[in-house]
């Protein structure tokens, strides 16, 4: 099915099951634990054996030799490989750092052998009994040192956010010489780890040439395809199988070493074998976030148009990478004549950056927002009335492409009521209660809706159930439930009617979850094969399809009603369909928008901060479940406070790695730095996003999170910190005396 | 190998085990019960949070054969998906949970908080060391803080075991 004109009416807009807050269905699962994540499948494989992975010891460099003796006759040991047994394996269409083989060493953690054992303590233990030898070459480790060398670089990160390598529209250096009051600041923010739960794990069995690994991944296809590719075997040759997942944010997208190495270590050692990359190994082996400074200036006139507005960010990463594309929002966001946005990347030998939880958006609304908070105050605005006089209903740098729905004037105005906005003095340090100073801060948040091509295959069952199957992924983000709303509606049935099935290669290809296209795509695949089963149903009864109406598990035209069970026979009655798009991606831009307010008390003695209360008013077209949408934006506002206030991969510079590479040390927020959270969704459908009308929410409750921290910190304190994260120890010596 | 014999969810299950096994490995490993999460192995996320003799415990930080003949309680002695424990049931309607991981961790963790509060065990935002611990959001939060969940469902949680606790959320 393709979608190339703007939904009109269609079953799905009865909302009887889709849009209702009803509970996951893999919820009783979840919380008993009997969901199967990767390395928990005792069942799919006979004899098991244990991997251990170890990683490189230094940041740059080449194995000169790896010493294994004394590993391969440790008690239980099947079989050691080492990353000098093979040349470089090829590398997958997603990967920039190659996974295994061959003696140089691109990054620190990368992956240089695996040992198989019987046991999971025998594999570690002579995993430790390895002694390598490295060359150790120079490495470019220090994103600021790099800075005079990076070059202009363009950048899609596939997920919604990108921009030309340089992007103009008018004059930018002219209207900003002239603007009334300007603004020119430099921000930076950190690398970050996706420090999802669980650690990636793979289990894999070869029969003859065909491999399948069980495994954690957010985008099966892909893996599938890179994985091939990586071990140069057919695609045709390999099964990816994902169904519970435990936790992604951007790290499971692509294939990486766990999935590898199972797949070496089950070949040599001729039995399945399982692995898991250990808690240390996910910072430095796997991807990250990459670090940005940002540079932005905006020119406005004396009644706070912006005039002029230049957003410039540099990032590194490993040769043939990417830059962060954390400029892309700003070339829709608000209005203004003359705009400038550059990209910039330098070549760091740091682990490989890549996409983490609104890759783009997140780190360049945490510049892009504070700069509107500071701008806000030079010209004696409130930051709320400063975005509102800049809206825009079109795009900026195409004024002919309107967007599809834009409610972000919505979103401030009741956030700011429902928040209590009118209480936050403009001046900061102002409100004080005992040691506490307490400010409240907002930020707009933005992220692009992608449509991705997504399939689904829906089997009905001759006592009327239905079976959708499609290699969707849920990370936590409710697929299966949203899935099985979307086939309930169209069928006509209750939910407990629908089995949903994912994460499977051998099931149709569908968008996977990523940059918060999961959700609308897959639903609209699932649509798709729904019009056609609906369509084949009406055949088989002798109904007219386009009068047919499927309610109560009957398929009902004139006075005629049949139980839908009936049309499937014995052998049950299967359709398959793809959602495709047309252009209106390219004739309306299509974006999410949401005000984000926050309330933090700063200790005035301490410069500790404290998250007091958290309200996010999203416009994100239809909600197709209340419930777990407002999990998503809450889950995301969370990892927005952690970005603002502790997330930090440390960098060593000398020796170049991540240092602080486990939860210990690398600090996310826990139950006691998180309040009570409001979630807001307003009342909105998009007819141009799907037949679904909905659009992407897991992301956006992300985008400017950070911001609204630093900006209430700073009216708290007067302290503007352009540094994330917003640590203690920037605030120290500069807090007001105490009384 | 050693010898050791754990009573789990109620049913003695005796064990030949490399000693370094810990009791984590021994649940998900050796006895297949794989709701405890290993989530870092070291002690720093709570994924793998069970009971042991009535207290909660991070069972990758601890080796099997230091609980010769003790009772383990894990999320599989809860409840089971048609007959779930108040809390599981509680975690389900306030989505107290995403990708699931952090879950079971979390669900042990809630019912370990609420018995330590009812036996007056204070915590570190307890004012008044000598006096009963009270119910808050407060307490909850400050002795759930040993369960990491990245999916970021706290908000969420709180409220599933407030309402567990029998106060409104
Ligand atoms: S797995 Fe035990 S605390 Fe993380
Ligand atoms: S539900 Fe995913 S980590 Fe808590």
């Amino acid at each position: 099915m393709k979608f190339d004109t703007p939904a009109t009416s269609n079953p799905i807009d009865q909302l009887r099951v889709v849009g209702q807050p009803v509970d996951r269905i893999d919820g009783p699962l979840k919380t008993t634990g009997t969901a199967p994540y990767a390395y928990e499948r005792h069942d799919v494989a006979r004899d098991q054996a244990y991997g251990y992975v170890l990683g490189a010891g230094i940041g740059k460099g080449r194995v000169a030799a790896m010493d294994t003796a004394a590993a391969k006759a440790a008690p239980g040991v099947i079989a050691v490989v080492t990353t000098l047994d093979m040349p470089r394996l090829g590398k997958g269409e997603m990967n920039t750092a190659f996974l295994f083989g061959g003696a140089e060493i691109q990054h620190y953690h990368q992956a240089i052998a695996v040992v198989v054992a019987e046991s999971f303590e025998q594999a570690r233990d002579a995993a430790a009994m390895i002694r390598t030898r490295y060359v150790r070459e120079p490495g470019r480790f220090d994103l600021a040192a790099e800075a005079p060398k990076a070059q202009l670089a363009s950048a899609d990160s596939g997920e919604g956010s990108g921009a030309p390598q340089e992007d103009r529209t008018g004059d930018f250096e002219g209207a900003f010489a002239q603007a009334a009051v300007t603004l020119d600041e430099t921000y930076s923010t950190p690398d970050e780890s996706h420090a999802m739960m669980e650690p990636h794990a793979t289990i894999a069995a070869w029969e003859g040439e065909k491999l399948t690994v069980w495994t954690s991944s957010q985008m099966i296809a892909w893996g599938r395809r890179d994985l091939a590719k990586t071990l140069g075997i057919p695609a045709e040759n390999v099964r990816f199988d994902s169904p519970y997942i435990g936790g992604g944010f951007g790290g499971k997208l692509f294939l990486r070493a766990d999935a590898v190495l199972a797949a070496l270590g089950a070949k040599a050692a001729g039995r399945s074998v399982k692995l898991a990359l250990t808690r240390p190994l996910i910072a430095n082996n796997t991807t990250h976030r990459p670090a940005t400074i940002q540079r932005i200036r905006i020119g406005a006139g004396r009644d706070g148009r912006i005039t002029a507005i230049a957003h410039e960010s540099l990032s590194g990463d490993l040769p043939e990478g990417q830059p962060e594309t954390a400029v892309s929002q700003t070339r829709l966001l608000y209005a203004g004549a003359n705009r400038l946005t550059a990209l910039r990347l330098a070549v760091l030998d740091l682990p490989e950056g890549n996409s983490m939880r609104a890759p783009g958006e997140a780190p360049g609304l945490m510049a892009l927002e504070m700069a509107m908070d500071e701008m806000a105050e030079r010209l004696g605005m409130d930051p709320i009335d400063f975005r509102i006089v800049n809206d825009t209903q079109v795009d900026p740098e195409h004024a002919e492409r309107p967007f599809s729905q834009r409610q972000l004037v919505q979103c401030l105005r009741i956030g700011a009521e429902r928040f209590g906005w009118n209480r936050r003095s403009a001046t900061p340090g102002q409100r004080r209660e005992g040691q506490w100073l307490v400010g409240l801060g907002m930020a707009a948040g933005f992220r692009n809706n992608l449509v991705m091509k997504s399939g689904a295959r829906v089997r009905l069952h001759g006592n009327g159930a239905v079976t959708v199957e499609t290699d969707m992924t849920d990370i936590g983000t409710g697929s299966y439930t949203i899935i099985a709303q979307t086939a309930a509606e169209m069928m006509g049935l209750p939910l407990e009617k629908v089995t949903v099935r994912l994460g499977d290669s051998d099931f149709p290809v569908s968008s996977g979850s990523g940059g918060q296209f999961g959700g609308n795509s897959s639903t609209a695949g699932v649509y798709a094969a729904c019009v056609k089963l609906r369509e084949a149903v009406a055949r088989r009864l002798g109904f007219n399809s386009a009068e047919a109406r499927f309610e109560g598990g009957q398929v009902r035209a004139g006075n005629r009603s049949v139980p839908l069970g009936q049309a499937a026979g014995e052998a049950g009655l299967t359709a398959e369909d793809q959602m495709e798009y047309g252009d209106l991606a390219e004739r309306y831009q299509q974006s999410t928008f949401a005000g984000h307010f926050v309330e933090v008390a700063v200790h005035a003695a301490t410069g500790e901060t404290r998250v007091r209360r958290m309200l996010a008013v999203c416009a994100a077209g239809r909600i197709l479940n209340p419930k777990s949408a407002r999990s998503q934006v809450i889950g995301a506002m969370t990892m927005g406070v952690g970005a603002a206030l502790m997330e930090e991969l440390a960098v060593d510079k000398r020796h170049g790695f991540f240092v602080n590479h486990d939860l210990a040390g690398y600090e996310v927020p826990v139950h006691a730095d998180i309040p009570h959270q409001e979630v807001i969704f307003l009342d909105e459908t998009d007819p141009i996003s799907s037949p679904m009308k909905a659009k992407g929410v897991g992301e956006l409750g992300i985008c400017g999170v950070g911001a609204a921290v630093a900006n209430a910190v700073y009216n708290a304190t007067g302290l503007r910190v352009r540094d994330y994260p917003i640590t203690l120890d920037k605030l120290l010596d500069r807090l007001p005396e105490l009384a | 190998m050693s010898r050791v014999t754990l009573r789990v969810n109620g049913e003695e299950r005796s064990l030949e085990l490399d000693p370094r096994t810990t009791l984590l490995d021994a649940l998900r490993e050796q006895l297949q019960l794989t709701g405890s999460k290993k989530g870092c192995d070291h002690g720093q996320c709570g994924a793998c949070t069970v009971m042991v003799e009535g207290r909660r415990i991070y069972s990758c930080l601890t080796l099997a054969v230091m609980h010769d003949g003790e009772a383990v309680t894990t999320i599989e002695g809860l409840g089971r998906p048609d007959a779930l424990h108040p809390m599981q049931a509680a975690f389900v309607k306030h989505d107290g949970y995403q990708c699931g991981y952090c879950t079971p961790g979390q669900i042990c963790a809630s019912v370990a908080t609420l018995q330590e509060i009812e036996a007056g065990i204070p915590s570190h935002v307890t004012a008044d060391l000598t006096a009963a611990p009270q119910l808050t959001a407060e307490e909850i939060r400050e002795r759930m803080s040993g369960n990491i969940c990245r999916c970021g469902a706290y908000s969420n949680i709180v409220e599933a075991i407030t309402e567990v606790a029998g106060r409104p959320a």
